[in-house]
């Protein structure tokens, strides 16, 4: 296209009424000029009682541009002018068919309700979805249950393919990951307790905070949210792209039971390898304290173990571990959950999955603050 | 016949994922005002050589020329021009999700020119009308359409800028019969009241008897025949024979014939 083309209008009086002279292309590109002038023709030239609109000088016209032409023409008419077109050619006059089979006047734009009425709107939302919600687990870990307790009494219906394959998937294959993560925050935990306990002189007790700290809740805590954040948003995505994909129905169909066949292999798997998981975790994160302290303190690893003795019992170590089967299940409960409530779409699968990792750690935190208040109750 | 303008020149196209060849010196003209239909088996290609004209695929080898541009090797600027002028119907309509389809249809607007926001919502109700779809259309999400609704919708956005050439990926699959005989015409009207040239991947036998000119036919990796139906039907091609003389096709043809 040649940078000259323009898109112009002219008006001239005549004894009758007025001549509107359009020229140059009328094309969606070139019209924006036109559009204000238009517009305000109307209420300018009402006097006359005839208005001819002279298409010989145009050289393109799109649909565009025979909307103008269309609005122009309509707005005169209710002016009460008598409109005629000159020099329409058969082309012209199909596009301008084509433009008056559509009548202005219909809203396009959604009706944008003012701010309190959308803030009010929102936060009920949140609250019946947050209690809908609530109900829907509740009612999934009672189905959970009865499940469970259907696969203990006819052991048969264990799937156990399945079972050791997302144990190697969600415990065997994130070790790496946990024992690196866990190893540096002992390391930093052990360094910046000893930072501040040095100025005590009571550097020693860099063991006893690493010890407690690590195997009461820093352990199991990081590997819930670790597992929580691999293995939880693994779970959503894959029954959910399963959901998408109607194979969960399709598995109905054939009398196999989702619950069977995705949602206890993962629970279980879970259940069983967080505590592996928190186990070796807690050793990790003993190392690394171990490690910096004997850089820092030159505390040897046996001076280390010996104080270790000292700082915990089997509780100190238990208090941690006993907590794992219970973050393992609302991981997986949360996830599966999750996964089986994603509808037809693929925008679905993700906001599943973004909501599924979220709930999860914060179930996680709020169930590790509950037994924090549970076991100091109980004095141990 | 050789006379008339080729708004699309493609020659000597090859394209090639790892050791699969899909074209290999592929030449094909399309001309002014001309509807035509590309069809041939599954896997032969036929929406790879829509995306390489569009140059959503960098081919392998060859040239493409588009409006006397060639695509390849073109500058940012001169690119977005050229985009302006042809429009893409994608199989499923490829809707922006987020958006109503009155907002769709002004992606363009707003992208490429500064119109007024009366003038932008004038232009898309005219469009929604133009493809059929009531204006209550206009309004409302994709996600709340039906299949062939959206196929409007899309088709009404690839119409926002009045392109020249308009690129269609199977506008019928997934149509009932009704719905799709209705897009077929309506197909045919809007490319003749427009003056459009319509490059139309399909499989369907209606589609191609409503309202193709001309077809073409991939196969053996290349075009093996393009002409008007007349051609196809003469044609000793074994796949050629099979797909325009099988019993689908002698259905359709009688449908087309009433």
């Amino acid at each position: 296209m040649s940078g000259t083309a323009t898109a112009t209008l002219e008006t001239e009086e005549t004894d009758v009424g007025f001549l509107l002279r359009a020229k140059g292309d009328w094309t969606v590109r070139l019209i924006r000029g036109l559009d204000e002038p238009l517009a305000q023709l109307a209420p300018e030239h009402t006097r006359g009682y005839d208005a001819v609109i002279d298409l010989t000088g145009l050289d393109r016209l799109d649909t565009a541009g025979a909307w103008m032409l269309h609005r122009t023409s309509e707005q005169l008419r209710i002016a009460g002018l008598r409109v005629s077109y000159r020099g329409e050619t058969p082309e012209i006059r199909t596009l301008l068919d084509v433009a008056e089979t559509y009548r202005a006047g219909f809203n396009l734009r959604l009706p944008k309700p003012p701010f309190y009425e959308e803030l009010a709107e929102r936060i009920g939302g949140f609250i019946v979805a947050g209690v809908e919600e609530v109900r829907g687990l509740v009612g999934f870990f009672g189905l959970l249950l009865q499940v469970l307790w259907r696969t203990i009494k006819h052991p048969s219906r264990l799937r156990l393919v399945p079972l050791v394959h997302h144990m190697e998937r969600a415990g065997f294959d994130a070790l790496p990951i946990v024992c690196l993560i866990t190893f540096l925050i002992g390391g930093v935990l052990a360094q910046q307790g000893a930072v501040q306990l040095q100025k005590f002189g009571a550097e020693i007790f860099t063991v006893n905070l690493v010890a407690i700290t690590f195997l009461r809740e820093v352990g199991i805590l990081l590997t819930a949210i670790i597992v929580a954040g691999r293995s939880g948003s693994a779970f959503t995505a894959e029954i959910g792209s399963m959901k998408m994909r109607e194979e969960v129905d399709a598995m109905r169909t054939l009398g196999l039971d989702p619950m069977d066949m995705l949602v206890v292999p993962r629970v279980l798997a879970l259940m069983i390898m967080l505590p592996m998981l928190t186990f070796i975790a807690d050793l990790m994160g003993l190392l690394g304290g171990m490690v910096v302290v004997w850089d820092m303190l030159d505390t040897s690893p046996g001076v280390f173990i010996v104080r270790l003795h000292d700082a915990s019992n089997f509780w100190t170590f238990g208090v941690g571990m006993i907590k794992a089967p219970f973050m393992a299940l609302i991981i997986a409960l949360i996830a599966c959950y999750s996964g089986l409530r994603v509808t037809g779409s693929a925008e679905s699968v993700g906001n599943q999955t973004t909501k599924s990792v979220v709930k999860s750690i914060f179930m996680v935190i709020v169930v590790d603050a509950l037994f924090a208040v549970f076991f100091t109750a109980m004095g141990i | 016949m050789d006379n008339r303008e080729a708004v699309i020149k493609v020659r000597g196209l090859r394209n090639q994922f790892g050791p699969q060849i899909i074209h290999d010196n592929l030449n094909l003209d399309v001309y002014r005002g001309e509807v035509l239909g590309i069809v041939g088996g599954s896997g032969t290609g036929k929406s790879v050589l829509l995306r390489s004209i569009v140059g959503l695929q960098r081919p392998t080898a060859g040239t493409v020329t588009v409006l006397g541009q060639t695509i390849l090797g073109m500058e940012e600027g001169e690119r977005r021009l050229l985009e302006q002028k042809w429009g893409i119907l994608f199989q499923d309509g490829a809707l922006f999700s987020a958006l109503t389809v009155a907002e769709n249809i002004q992606v363009p607007y707003r992208e490429h020119l500064q119109l007024s926001d009366r003038l932008m919502d004038e232009l898309a109700a005219l469009k929604i009308t133009m493809v059929g779809l009531p204006l209550e259309a206009g309004t409302k999400y994709p996600s709340e359409l039906s299949g062939g609704m959206r196929k409007r919708a899309g088709l009404a956005r690839a119409l926002a800028l009045d392109p020249e050439i308009l690129f269609l990926d199977e506008p019928t699959a997934g149509l009932d019969p009704i719905g799709a005989a209705a897009f077929d015409t309506l197909i045919r009207d809007l490319q003749r009241t427009l003056g459009l040239t319509v490059f139309l991947v399909t499989h369907d036998l209606d589609t191609l008897h409503a309202t193709c000119d001309r077809i073409a036919v991939l196969a053996d990796k290349r075009v093996t025949l393009a002409g008007t139906m007349s051609d196809m039907l003469k044609s000793e091609h074994p796949w050629i024979k099979e797909y325009f003389t099988g019993p689908r096709a002698r259905a359709a043809q009688s449908s087309a014939a009433d």
